[in-house]
């Protein structure tokens, strides 16, 4: 019974989460809690642990979740759960976009779909930059009134190095994540 | 045999990684998928980000069964997802196992400042090679920059951008047929 109230939660959960990552916790949150399998105090420690863990946030709570609550089978179930809905969904939208992919509309919808993309991966670098490099809103008066306090030195310094780093010397992705990592633990701490 | 082999370790990389989901995952799929493995093109990224991001679900899952199938059907769906998925299956047991709780470590907190700010110039970084390859002309500057204003300053989620996009790519189409029609009437 535990293992299908599991399963039915986190596929619930699957379901309804847009925008993926962070968006989902308020979602698992209410969940988890409707299901008295967690406080809030653990859950905001599996809020940090999905931070500094890596991997997909919805399935380090899947797996967290279902592990203290019933074992490895439990962990397993859940993670099984929140993934279906992604897995059999974008099955699905492939299977028509292939059957459809002569159409001339969808090739227009796509063409203009493309750009909208690259412009919401460019918003992210502001949403993130603002946890990341800034203390706050990019757009705001203290941007300006107290850029000292406002602006994180060290963290935009790891950022123009990246860009560096990539751009020029074209360092993967991955040794410069790790680099980072390093450089981080020492000197941010 | 293989592809299932390369499909599943090139996500288990990806699963390992990649820290804060979705967004964070991009400039290290392109790096795998695009430069080195060379299993889609620009364009075909964009459109796999598109999708993932439209639909609800875990995004990085999303991605790995896109890609997955793009590349070898749904069993290579199959093997790219659980690729993606099995480094934080693992690591999290382990870390319950191991500590029982989490307890506040000030050099993984540092360690993990410095990994979010490497993140933010190196999707800024597949934001400018992205855009290199899908902005051709005015039009297509256009629909980018009013998607990122209206994300950035109506602070709407990520799928009104891609609705507006499409919408925009429809009628952009519609009104090119409509001049093909008439230059044609007139001639």
């Amino acid at each position: 019974m535990a293992f299908i109230n599991l399963f039915l939660m986190f596929f619930r959960i699957g379901i309804f989460s847009f925008g993926g990552g962070y968006a989902m916790l308020p979602l698992i949150f209410q969940s988890v809690k409707d299901f008295n399998v967690m406080t809030a105090s653990e859950f905001s420690k599996l809020v940090a642990l999905s931070q500094v863990t890596p991997g997909p946030v919805a399935v380090n709570a899947a797996t967290y979740v279902g592990f203290n609550y019933a074992g490895l089978g439990g962990a397993f179930v859940s993670t099984f759960g929140v993934a279906l809905p992604s897995f059999v969904l974008v099955i699905l939208v492939m299977h028509f976009m292939e059957k459809f992919k002569e159409s001339k509309g969808l090739q227009a919808v796509f063409f203009g779909i493309r750009p909208a993309t690259v412009g919401l991966i460019a918003s992210a670098v502001v949403f993130i930059s603002e946890t990341s490099l800034l203390n706050g809103p990019l757009i705001s008066k203290n941007f300006i009134i107290n850029i000292e306090s406002y602006v994180n030195v060290l963290p935009c310094i790891i950022f123009i190095c990246t860009i560096i780093l990539v751009g020029k010397f074209k360092i993967s992705p991955i040794k410069i994540t790790i680099l980072a990592g390093i450089i981080g633990a020492f000197v941010l701490n | 045999m293989k592809l299932m082999w390369d499909l599943f370790s090139t996500f288990f990389k990806l699963g390992i990684f990649t820290f804060g989901g979705g967004m964070a995952m991009l400039p290290l799929i392109r790096d795998l998928v695009v430069e080195k493995k060379q299993w889609l093109t620009d364009d075909e990224v964009v459109d796999c980000f598109a999708v993932c991001q439209a639909l609800p679900g875990v995004i990085a899952i999303n991605t790995a069964t896109y890609i997955g199938k793009k590349r070898a059907g749904l069993k290579g769906s199959l093997a790219a997802s659980i690729g993606v998925m099995l480094p934080s299956f693992i690591i999290i047991i382990v870390i319950i196992l191991l500590l029982g709780a989490i307890n506040e470590n000030p050099y993984v907190n540092g360690a993990f400042e410095g990994i979010k700010a490497a993140s933010t110039g190196l999707i800024l970084y597949a934001a400018y090679k992205l855009g290199q390859q899908v902005m051709k002309n005015k039009i297509t500057w256009f629909i980018g920059i009013v998607s990122f204003l209206i994300i950035v300053l109506l602070d709407v989620t990520a799928l009104w951008g891609i609705i507006f996009g499409g919408v925009m790519g429809y009628i952009t189409y519609l009104y090119e047929e409509y001049r093909r029609k008439k230059r044609g009437e007139t001639k």
